[in-house]
Order: structure tokens, then C-alpha cells, then sequence
């Protein structure tokens, strides 16, 4: 023997054995015939020959080739059902330096995971995408995916795919190559030992790409599934260069590798000490371990009105005073699409104790800036609690003699100030008369945080001041 | 196997054969066979006859499985 050389033999890319199996552990699960085990070799072979086996983060799917962790002896990550292309960005941005590769076959990519594929392509990701298409769903048994043939019986097509009931088989390789982001994008095919040997050179150059940094490859290959076709791996074959490759013509769609400039590598994201800076929140830096609150505090607020009035902003400022205060704080708004008009509410729990629930359906204070949202809301305020209503007087149906009520003309008083917007601040002055356990400075420190300009941080000063001022009277 | 028996050679890991008999199809002269014994998962693994390999290796690009087969060529 010493006088003959191997010349083919299993990759090294691929474990010795799959741990997987208890027994025969050198075997793959896939079907006899199967193309997933030949994409998976000519994967490994690129690989191997690019030498990247070492940074290489292999991104498997949902499907049948879900398990691919268990054959490639890489990085391996092995994303939800769709999301590979998603996750593959995620990770080729986290780390540069490493080769990043997304495998999924036609349900994975074409259907649920179709606009995690278009956007990842149109992106123009440095990442290479195997995609590998039987045009049937393998895994699940046999349903129509967007890739099957018309005419095509699956278990959820029995007398055939109809393009009027299903659609069109989807060319993924002609749709994304109208994009201006993909670098390269090639159809390949499994059906004979010629266009395999085509499939690996176009599964080379796809790596190749991302080495160089030049962006975004993708390479479809139409592949036998003799199982669910019911077809032996003969006649697998067959379909795949007779009937696949009829509709779904092999050939580059895309290819500016020539004129691709290497991507400039991302910059390093920032110390995560300079996020509080980016964000424009400032620390205070003496304060930075956050004052301990003197008496126990248990805000339980409900705030609603109409989309506009203020009434999240309001919760707003409360809770990031309560954080200033350094107590636990929840803000949970619950609004329409609506900007303007609609019905709007939140939730605020500040606390000297963790906050369990952000959800408040048992308000101990209840700021209800109109008529309807006190209605709504004033039978769910506990015994003893307070209701600040934006009116001139509660409407007698709505009275409760177990509540403190307190009845302003809010938005007026607001208008008085000169900006009748200002209403829900001008209640926020009223109700700090009234609770304990927020310091005014840190009142005073979160509308500078909450309020944008100069302008309203004035007014919005001044109706607190009002606030407080029209409660006291009463 | 002897060697001179052809200019290349074929090994086969029978447990890992599934007998999907893509190999005999691609296989130029005609060497490769399904065999009648049936593997420990109950396939017909493929085997070789003997001599007549070329070495090469179309049974092995077209084969599914990683490490069934192993190809071999008779050094310069």
C-alpha cells in the first residue's frame, strides 16, 4: 500500500465522530441521497482549502439540517427558525475577524425567515449564505414551501401546487440579485458529479468573498430530497437537473467581486462606561451610588387622559424623579396608535423596595386628565386613595366618599401660565404637595432630563410652581 | 486489496455506507457495486470489485456521507 496516496478522504473540518449518536457515530442523520450531506462536504472542503477552520461560526437553521453543529467542527451557533441571516450579521459585527457562514435550506430562508434574508442581503453583510433548496419542506414531511414546483403534490398541496391558489415557485437567487448589496450570488446544483463539482467552486469563491471583506455571497443549490419526493437517489437526482433546474436556472446572478472594495472593518463599539455619556444622561458622580431613600415609599399612580395631554410624559418625569431619589421605579405606557386624541395611559410604581409588577390595576393614586379616563378608572382606586381630577368639579356619579378628591381645572390654570399644555405638569405640582418621598430637587433634575429644550423646561418650572401653589389654597 | 490492481483505490467504511448508490452511478469504469450483504442498519452497502479503479474520485465527490468512502491513486 505504501506506493498509493489518498487523494479523497472525510474532511478534517468535519469531528472525527458525531456525538450525537449512540452508536455508528461516524454516520450523518440525513436520508440516503440526501444533498444535504454533499453541500455539507463541499462546505467543508472550502473551508479546509481557505484555511478559516479556526474562525469559521457556522449558523445553522431550522430544518433538517438543524443538527449541523454536531458535523462541522467550528464555531457553531444555531439560530431560530429563519433568523440565521440575522444572527450571522449579528455575530460577523461582533466579531470582524471571524468567518461567518449561514446555512438553511428553503423553508428556513424563503418562508419564514424571507425578510431576514432580503434585508441581511440588501445590507450588503459580509457574510456567506448557503442556501440550500429541494423545494419541499424535508424535515416536517413533505408540505409545500415557496420554492415548490407547480404542479407539485406536497401533504398541504394534494392535487398539485396551483399558482391561483399557491403562487409561483419563488426564484430567491433572481430576487435578490436586483438588490444593490449582494456581491455575489450564484444558483448551483446537486444532480450529477459535474454541476457538484461546480456547486464547490462557487461555494469557494462565496467564502473566498468574505475573506477579502468584499460583502454579502449567496449560493443557492438546488438539492435532492429522495425521501419526501418519494424517488430513489437516482431518480432524486434526476429532478434536480431535469425538473428543479428547469425552473430554477443555474448560473451567477450577481457577481461585482471585481469591483467591490473590501468593507472597512466596523469600529470598536464604545466602552461601556461611555454609554451613560452617549446617551446624554448624566451621572452624578457623587451620587452614583444612589442615595438611599429615608422613609419607606410605595407609589402605586395611574395616569390617563387623551393622546396629547402629556400623560406618559408625566409618568415620565415621575419615575425618573423616583430613580433620582433612588428608589425602584417601573414607567409602562399603554396607548392607541393614535399621536394625538387617543386614549393614553400609564402605569408608575416608584418604590423603596424591588418593583415586582410594573402593572398598576390597583391605583393608590389615580391623575385622570378628563372626564372619560376618570370614569374609567376611579372604581379600580384602592380605599383611601387619591384622585386628581383635570375639572372644575367631580361629576357627582363619579364621587366616591372613600377617596381623597381633588378637582382642579388643570389645563386652564395651565393656560393662564401661557401654554395650556402644560396641564399635566401643573397636576404633577398639585400631586407633589400631596406624596411623600421625592425630594423636589430630584423633580427638578428629571424634567431636565425628560424635557428636551430650554423653552419648556421654563414653563414646565414655573407650572409646577403653580401646582403647588393651587393645591395648598384648597 | 492488492495493490496493482488499478491505478487507484477505493475504501469503504460499510457502517457509515447508507447505499444510496449515487457512487456506482457516477463511477466511470464501472467498478462499484451495491452489495448483496445488507450493513448493521440494514442498507445494501456499496462495495468495490476489485480492480479497475481509476482513482478518480467522482464516487466520492457525489457521495453524501462525509466518511463512507476513501480514494486512493498509485503514487507517480
Amino acid at each position: 500500500m505504501a506506493n498509493y496516496t489518498t487523494v479523497h478522504e472525510k474532511s478534517p473540518v468535519f469531528y472525527p465522530e458525531y456525538e450525537r449518536k449512540s452508536e455508528a457515530r461516524g454516520q450523518t442523520h440525513y436520508c440516503p441521497g440526501c444533498g444535504h450531506g454533499i453541500a455539507h462536504k463541499l462546505l467543508a472542503q472550502a473551508i479546509d482549502d481557505l484555511g478559516i477552520q479556526d474562525r469559521t461560526i457556522l449558523v445553522s437553521p431550522v430544518g433538517c439540517s438543524v443538527f449541523a453543529y454536531y458535523y462541522f467542527d467550528t464555531g457553531n451557533i444555531q439560530a431560530a427558525h429563519g433568523r440565521a441571516p440575522a444572527v450571522a450579521s449579528a455575530v460577523k459585527r461582533a466579531r470582524p475577524g471571524s468567518i461567518v457562514i449561514s446555512y438553511q435550506g428553503d423553508g428556513d430562508l424563503a418562508a419564514i425567515g424571507s425578510a431576514e434574508i432580503l434585508h441581511a442581503a440588501n445590507r450588503g453583510e459580509n457574510i456567506t449564505v448557503l442556501f440550500v433548496n429541494n423545494a419541499i419542506y424535508g424535515m416536517t414531511g413533505g408540505q409545500m414551501a415557496p420554492t415548490t414546483l407547480l404542479g407539485h403534490k406536497s401533504t398541504t398541496t394534494p392535487f398539485g401546487r396551483n399558482a391561483v391558489n399557491d403562487g409561483y415557485p419563488l426564484r430567491v437567487a433572481e430576487t435578490l440579485s436586483v438588490l444593490d448589496g449582494p456581491v455575489y450570488i450564484e444558483r448551483v446544483a446537486l444532480g450529477n458529479a459535474k454541476q457538484i463539482l461546480q456547486a464547490g467552486r462557487a461555494v469557494r469563491r462565496a467564502l473566498e468573498n468574505q475573506v477579502k471583506g468584499l460583502g454579502f455571497s449567496l449560493v443557492e443549490i438546488l438539492s435532492p430530497c429522495p425521501t419526501i419526493w418519494k424517488l430513489d437517489a437516482h431518480q432524486a437526482q434526476q429532478h434536480v437537473r431535469e425538473g428543479l433546474s428547469s425552473v430554477f436556472k443555474p448560473g451567477v446572478y450577481c457577481d461585482r467581486t471585481k469591483e467591490a472594495v473590501p468593507r472597512p472593518e466596523p469600529k470598536p463599539g464604545p466602552a461601556l462606561t461611555g454609554i451613560p455619556r452617549i446617551l446624554g444622561i448624566e451621572l452624578n458622580e457623587g451620587a452614583s451610588a444612589a442615595p438611599v431613600a429615608a422613609a419607606s415609599v410605595d407609589l402605586r399612580i395611574r395616569i390617563a387622559g387623551f393622546g396629547g395631554q402629556g400623560v406618559l410624559m408625566l409618568g415620565q418625569v415621575l419615575a425618573e424623579a423616583g430613580m433620582d431619589a433612588g428608589l425602584d421605579v417601573s414607567w409602562l405606557p399603554s396607548y392607541g396608535p393614535e399621536m394625538r386624541s387617543g386614549t393614553s395611559n400609564c402605569h408608575v410604581r416608584i418604590s423603596s423596595r424591588p418593583v415586582d409588577s410594573p402593572l398598576v390595576t390597583r391605583p393608590a393614586v389615580l391623575l385622570a386628565l378628563n372626564e372619560p379616563s376618570l370614569r374609567k378608572f376611579i372604581s379600580s382606586v384602592e380605599p383611601g386613595g387619591l384622585v386628581m381630577y383635570n375639572g372644575r368639579e367631580v361629576p357627582g356619579d363619579c364621587r366616591r366618599p372613600d377617596v381623597d378628591l381633588l378637582a382642579r381645572p388643570f389645563t386652564e390654570i395651565a393656560d393662564e401660565l401661557g401654554e395650556p399644555r402644560a396641564g399635566n405638569i401643573v397636576m404633577l405640582g398639585a400631586l407633589l404637595r400631596r406624596i411623600e418621598g421625592i425630594p423636589d430637587a430630584s423633580v427638578d433634575r428629571a424634567l431636565a432630563r425628560v424635557v428636551k429644550t430650554q423653552r419648556w423646561l421654563e414653563i414646565d418650572r414655573k407650572a409646577i410652581a403653580r401646582g403647588r401653589e393651587v393645591c395648598h389654597v384648597s | 486489496m492488492k495493490p496493482g490492481a488499478g491505478r487507484g483505490l477505493v475504501e469503504i467504511n460499510v457502517e457509515e455506507c447508507k447505499g444510496c448508490g449515487l457512487c456506482t452511478d457516477a463511477c466511470i469504469p464501472k467498478v462499484l457495486r451495491l452489495s448483496a450483504s445488507l450493513n448493521r442498519y440494514g442498507y445494501h452497502p456499496v462495495e468495490y470489485e476489485g480492480r479497475g479503479c481509476s482513482g478518480c474520485g467522482l464516487c466520492f465527490v457525489v457521495c453524501p456521507e462525509p466518511g463512507a468512502l476513501r480514494v486512493l491513486k498509485l503514487a507517480a
